[in-house]
């Protein structure tokens, strides 16, 4: 018997929906009874995946941004995907406070926090043909072992 | 508008809202600016008694006012954080340019 749970769902590229976003996969998530912390937790890598789709994958344009998501045991995997412009340097695009637009006040850390808060985090982009981020979190574990941030 | 920003002599509060993202980020952006640019401020607070979410959005526009003040010799601090803002906070390096306080600094009680 299979106990994958799967959801997806799709919307604009507006920034009124980051707030969606992250509020739908928490809620998804509540089945796995995570505390509080490992929800703050996943709804702080949603929020900082979508804005990435809205700012530097769409730049501002209002597109299509697709979210997935999949539980299976006590392990949630959410995919985050635009269509959008792409990421010329993805190892760059991960360094911490690295930005490509500093006057927006961005301030470089959306990729540091996805992996300070989920157990696994991996991007995939092609340019002119848009960005997945594929990230990964085991809910139950004993958060204080990693509560002070990276493992690696 | 009015009940974000607060201005008291040349402190400038900053009723963060609820959720701190990009959406909610960019209105303290543009708004604490404009008081910045109109007014004498030395000092812009960062009230959170009402946050419970914030991401890296946030820490980009504290981060922004920050360099605006700091050019005109200012300073910036953070108050009523609970955990999880401070969390953020910490994990972002912020806390090294700001100083955070969990309820109020003492000589600011009158508040």
């Amino acid at each position: 018997m299979s106990n994958v749970n799967k959801m997806k769902i799709e919307f604009d590229s507006r920034s009124c929906n980051e707030g969606f976003a992250r509020v739908a996969v928490a809620a998804f998530l509540t089945q796995l009874d995570p505390t509080l912390e490992e929800v703050s937790d996943v709804k702080t890598a949603v929020s900082e995946a979508v804005t990435n789709c809205i700012i530097h994958g769409y730049e501002n344009e209002v597109h299509k941004i697709i979210l997935e998501c999949r539980i299976e045991c006590n392990e949630i995997e959410i995919v985050i995907m635009d269509t959008g412009r792409g990421i010329e340097n993805i190892e760059q695009a991960m360094e911490p406070l690295f930005t490509t637009k500093p006057e927006l006040d961005r301030s470089g850390m959306g990729f540091a926090f996805m992996e300070a808060f989920m157990d696994q985090v991996k991007v995939t982009s092609k340019m002119g043909e848009g960005t997945s981020i594929y990230m990964k979190k085991i809910i139950g574990m004993d958060s204080t072992l990693t509560e002070t941030g990276k493992e690696e | 508008m009015n009940e974000l920003f607060e201005v008291t002599g040349q402190v400038l509060t900053v009723s963060v809202p609820a959720e701190l993202d990009h959406h909610n980020a960019e209105k303290i952006r543009t708004g604490a600016d404009q008081i910045i640019e109109r007014r004498l401020i030395s000092k812009l607070v960062f009230d959170f008694e009402k946050t419970n979410f914030m991401d890296s959005s946030g820490i980009g526009a504290i981060m922004g006012r920050y360099k605006n003040i700091r050019l005109m010799g200012g300073t910036v601090i953070a108050v009523n954080a609970n955990q999880r803002v401070r969390k953020i906070l910490t994990l972002s390096g912020i806390y090294k340019l700001i100083e955070i306080y969990d309820g109020l600094p003492h000589e600011k009680n009158h508040i």
